[in-house]
């Protein structure tokens, strides 16, 4: 059970969080001009490292804001924001 | 037999308990184990797989074999069952049964602290005094019903007190050590128990050590148990479990219990595997006890409870106990639940505490300060089989069972484990588990190396972990401001996510069938009636909503006009439908949009994602409304006669207005349609839903106003073709699947879109959606059922082209019809398809999935 800091309301437990998986995937500005394997890597590629991950995590039953933090997936140590 | 002094335990109120149908005393104080081996009794139930004769073993969790239901607990091992007056328990033989129901009480309780100390032995209580007294917030948690640990069991141990204002939880096990140093305790309290949980900055693993049974032959005779709880039934119990007592050791610690065994006036041999004695033996000769250097007992003799024992020297050694030490394991499992690693420590012949991931720290006899070891895996048997040398009493699994293991070419423990099912018992192995892993060592010629320790550490009843949340606590249930009415009237309900909603209204005498064809009757042939309230309903605010519903939904919002709705579309980015409803455009920076019952939150989440994370310029406020707005949908081509009695309005289809009806309540009255027929959907606030309900009510009673549920709104929007998102879709479906290119914005980019022309998503063979007529007409094709083309043979493999989503009895068709998604559906219309049943095969022809009122001629009534 993390412990997760929300930038807006401090330390909470993970069962007020929801997971939004690897960050800094924007959305493409024209997905038009894209081809379909490009699209695909937007769709549905996503690194899986062992160690730092940045990550998207939202506050669903607290002030429901979204945050980016970067957590090791080997300690669950928040490396940043925690 | 019980001495007749000492022990900590109350001579002066001797209770009466109760093992299968046996009924002896014991005293406040015991377990239902020592009174057990009080009142002399040592056999259990015998063992799960074998049916060999077993006895008490251990005096704490460890216990492999004294397994008991007691009261609503299925299954405990006897060593941790507390006695009270009348207990009344029965011995299992491996399998426990469960109470039904359980009427037990339990709770949860959340909590933090500086230092959780877990375990209150030496270890525990110098951890706790030292953190007391530094001003921590200190918890410190222990499964006895005191504290004290390895102090109870021994001869004039005090237990020091501790500082003020450390909380003492007793009777508490923890059994899980998760991430950020949570920790859950199952703590028994009378008629119950207690879930703690806890989030601690520090913790002390301070859990002790089990001891190693030896592994000889026949070594799970009633008879036979480890040194340490020989120790323990003496002194803290006031129990000698044996007079003439072999005690067989690996190392120095069984000598502590040589001695007490004499000074309780029993007969001691002591074996000892190693050459040299330590210097205790000459103490254990002194008051008459005999040490044997270098031997070991290499049999049990004895059916069903140990007689002698047979010495590796040649001798047999008559006795009635046989106490063994094969060395000790430091408790490590909270240690490595929490991601420490651990190190095989060749002296101790034992796993210890390596290197800790979380912030906790192990100390004493957890933390591999047990005595130094001579380990014996596996001990010789003078007839060289191994069938009886058993490492896992409670899963019967033998040094034979783990060498076929590693015969086959297992070489991994895990893989062994999962083979011979060794540690996986309600005893998780705590006795087997290193002696399995030094016989698999041993075979194959390598150094132990350890198995990951998985919570719980001991058993956990379901019961407890659902606390209160059973039943109706279980999950929240929604009823709408018209709920009262809906019961009042017989209405039957189904569950639509949280909400109760109402399915049918049954008229006496009527089946579902019967009530659900009478329903859709009165909508097509007259007006009926619907709370429609748990739509979800969110308003979209700001200067940029029309933008924002414009990359939402795959069709057009930007243009509606203030005061019209229209049907919209939501899919997700790769290019599947994710939801539908209508939106209302109630001023030009203001949008009302419903959702879909049970996913009203998740569209909301899924709007905030995109406005908080893609577009945070834009200037646009979701705020979700489905408590405040109360829905009745009035349907039927005489609606409009309904609602001219309640309020004065004309309304194009897809329009809507603010107006105040005739009973002075305030309303928004749109002209919506979900079955095709002229219909109205009167919104208002929750706190005058019930009475406008009712004044609704009374103005069609004079049309025969009929109130229908929501198998007859399925009915009527499958009979136009209207699919249900979540139940004609699965996640997998395009709009384009459901046929509903329309929707589909060709102008505009919206979230998906681009997906539309992946490659996959346009292939011909997509499954799509189209409607079914069974060939025999009252014929019912049940939803789910699997869909083959015509003459296919129906012997396996049989080539699926999809399956049915929905599956009614039509009043305006006379006839049975449904919806499917199958492969390459628009190539298929008119041709028979067939759902094989088993015992037999309704056979239906493809159709548009459009069955009635194709035009759309009866939506002005």
């Amino acid at each position: 059970m993390l412990l997760i800091r929300c930038p807006w309301c401090g330390v909470r437990d993970e069962v007020e969080f929801g997971y939004g998986g690897a960050a800094h995937v924007a959305y493409p500005a024209d997905p038009d001009a894209l081809t379909d394997a490009e699209w695909a890597e937007y769709l549905f590629f996503r690194d899986n490292p062992k160690g730092p991950f940045a990550e998207r995590w939202v506050h669903s039953a607290g002030c429901r804001r979204w945050f980016n933090t970067v957590r090791d997936t080997v300690t669950h140590e928040f490396l940043e924001a925690l | 037999m019980r001495l007749p002094t000492g022990g900590r335990i109350d001579r002066s109120t001797p209770v009466r308990f109760t093992v299968d149908g046996v009924t002896r005393t014991g005293y406040p104080g015991d377990t239902l184990a020592s009174a057990l081996l009080g009142a002399g009794v040592r056999q259990v139930g015998p063992s799960v797989y074998l049916g060999r004769s077993r006895g008490i073993v251990a005096a704490g969790v460890e216990e492999p074999n004294a397994l008991v239901r007691v009261g609503d607990e299925a299954m405990a091992p006897a060593t941790t069952v507390e006695l009270v007056d009348g207990l009344v328990a029965e011995t299992l033989s491996g399998r426990g049964r469960l109470a039904e129901p359980d009427r037990g009480r339990y709770d949860k309780q959340y909590a933090h602290c500086d230092v959780l100390i877990v375990g209150g032995g030496p270890a525990g209580l110098a951890a706790a005094a030292t953190a007391g007294r530094s001003g921590a917030r200190v918890i410190i948690a222990d499964e006895q019903p005191e504290l004290g640990g390895s102090l109870l069991s021994t001869p004039d141990a005090t237990v020091p007190e501790l500082p003020d204002g450390i909380r003492v939880l007793t009777r508490a096990t923890v059994f899980g050590y998760y991430d950020h140093n949570y920790l859950t305790i199952a703590q028994r309290r009378p008629g119950g128990g207690r879930l703690w949980h806890v989030r601690a900055k520090h913790v002390v693993l301070a859990t002790g050590a089990h001891e190693r049974p030896m592994v000889f032959a026949d070594n799970d005779r009633p008879g036979i148990m480890l040194a340490g709880a020989v120790r323990t039934y003496l002194n803290r119990y006031a129990v000698r479990p044996g007079r003439r007592v072999v005690v067989c050791t690996t190392n120095d610690s069984a000598y502590a219990t040589a001695l007490d065994l004499l000074g309780a006036g029993a007969e001691v041999l002591v074996a000892d595997t190693r050459a040299q004695p330590p210097a205790v033996a000459a103490e254990v000769r002194g008051l008459g006890g005999e040490v044997r250097a270098g031997a070991v007992v290499v049999g049990a003799d004895g059916d069903p409870e140990v007689t002698a024992a047979q010495l590796s020297d040649g001798t047999t050694v008559h006795c009635d106990l046989i106490a063994v030490s094969g060395g000790w394991n430091p408790a490590v499992h909270l240690h490595s639940q929490a991601g420490g690693t651990l190190r095989y420590d060749e002296r101790r012949a034992a796993f210890v505490p390596e290197a800790s991931r979380q912030a906790n720290v192990s100390a004493g006899s957890a933390a591999g300060e047990v005595d130094p070891a001579d380990p014996q895996w596996t001990i010789p048997s003078p007839a060289g089989t191994l069938h009886t040398h058993f490492v896992d009493l409670q899963r019967d699994a033998t040094v034979a069972d783990v060498l076929r293991a590693t015969g086959a070419g297992l070489r991994s423990a895990e893989h062994v484990k999962r083979y011979t099912t060794i540690g996986t018992a309600h005893d998780q192995g705590k006795t087997a588990g290193v002696n399995t892993l030094g016989v698999i060592a041993e075979a194959l010629g390598v150094t132990p190396s350890p198995t990951t320790f998985r919570p719980p550490y001991t058993p956990v009843s379901f019961a407890l972990l659902a606390g209160r949340d059973r039943g109706d606590l279980h999950d929240p249930a929604r009823v709408t401001p018209v709920h009262a009415w809906h019961v009042e009237r017989g209405a039957r309900f189904e569950d639509v996510g949280q909400w109760k909603r109402p399915w049918y209204y049954p008229r006496a005498g009527e089946d579902m069938t019967a009530a659900v064809l009478r329903e859709c009757r009165a909508a097509r042939e007259g007006v009926a009636m619907m709370d429609a309230s748990t739509l979800g309903k969110i308003e979209i605010v700001g200067p940029d909503a029309p933008e924002f519903l414009n990359r939402m939904y795959t069709n057009a919002f930007a243009k509606l006009p203030v005061g019209s709705a229209r049907y919209g579309m939501l899919c997700k980015a790769d290019g599947m439908v994710f939801d539908d409803g209508v939106v209302l455009r109630l001023a030009e920076d203001r949008y009302l949009a419903t959702t879909t019952t049970g996913n009203a939150a998740a569209v909301l989440d899924w709007f905030e994602e995109w406005l908080q994370t893609e577009w945070p310029d834009l200037r646009v406020y979701c705020t979700s409304v489905t408590e405040q707005w109360s829905t009745i949908a009035v349907v039927g081509p005489l609606s409009r006669k309904v609602i001219a009695a309640v309020a004065d309005v004309e309304l194009r289809f897809m329009t809507f207005v603010d107006t105040t009806l005739r009973t002075g309540v305030p309303a928004r009255i749109a002209r919506i349609s979900f079955s095709g027929e002229l219909a109205y959907e009167v919104n208002v606030s929750g706190w005058d839903a019930r009475a406008t309900w009712e004044a609704l009510y009374a103005a069609g009673e004079p049309h025969g106003i009929t109130p229908y549920g929501t198998e007859t709104m399925h009915v009527l929007r499958a009979e136009k073709g209207f699919p249900i998102i979540g139940q004609d879709t699965d996640g997998t479906v395009t709009p384009i699947d459901l046929g509903m290119d329309w929707i589909v914005s060709k102008r505009k980019d919206f979230v998906g879109k681009r997906s539309l022309r992946r490659p996959d998503t346009a292939r011909p063979d997509r499954e799509q959606l189209v409607g079914l007529l069974p060939v025999d007409k009252d014929a019912l094709l049940p939803e789910g059922a699997q869909l083959v083309a015509d003459r296919v043979p129906l012997t396996p493999p049989v080539p699926m082209l999809g399956h049915v989503t929905s599956s009614y009895r039509s009043a305006a068709l006379g006839r049975t019809f449904a919806l499917a998604l199958l492969k390459g559906g628009r190539d298929l219309l008119g041709q028979v398809v067939h759902a094989p049943l088993g015992d037999r095969v309704i056979a239906a022809t493809v159709t548009e999935p459009v069955f009635y009122d194709p035009e759309g001629a009866r939506r002005d009534g």
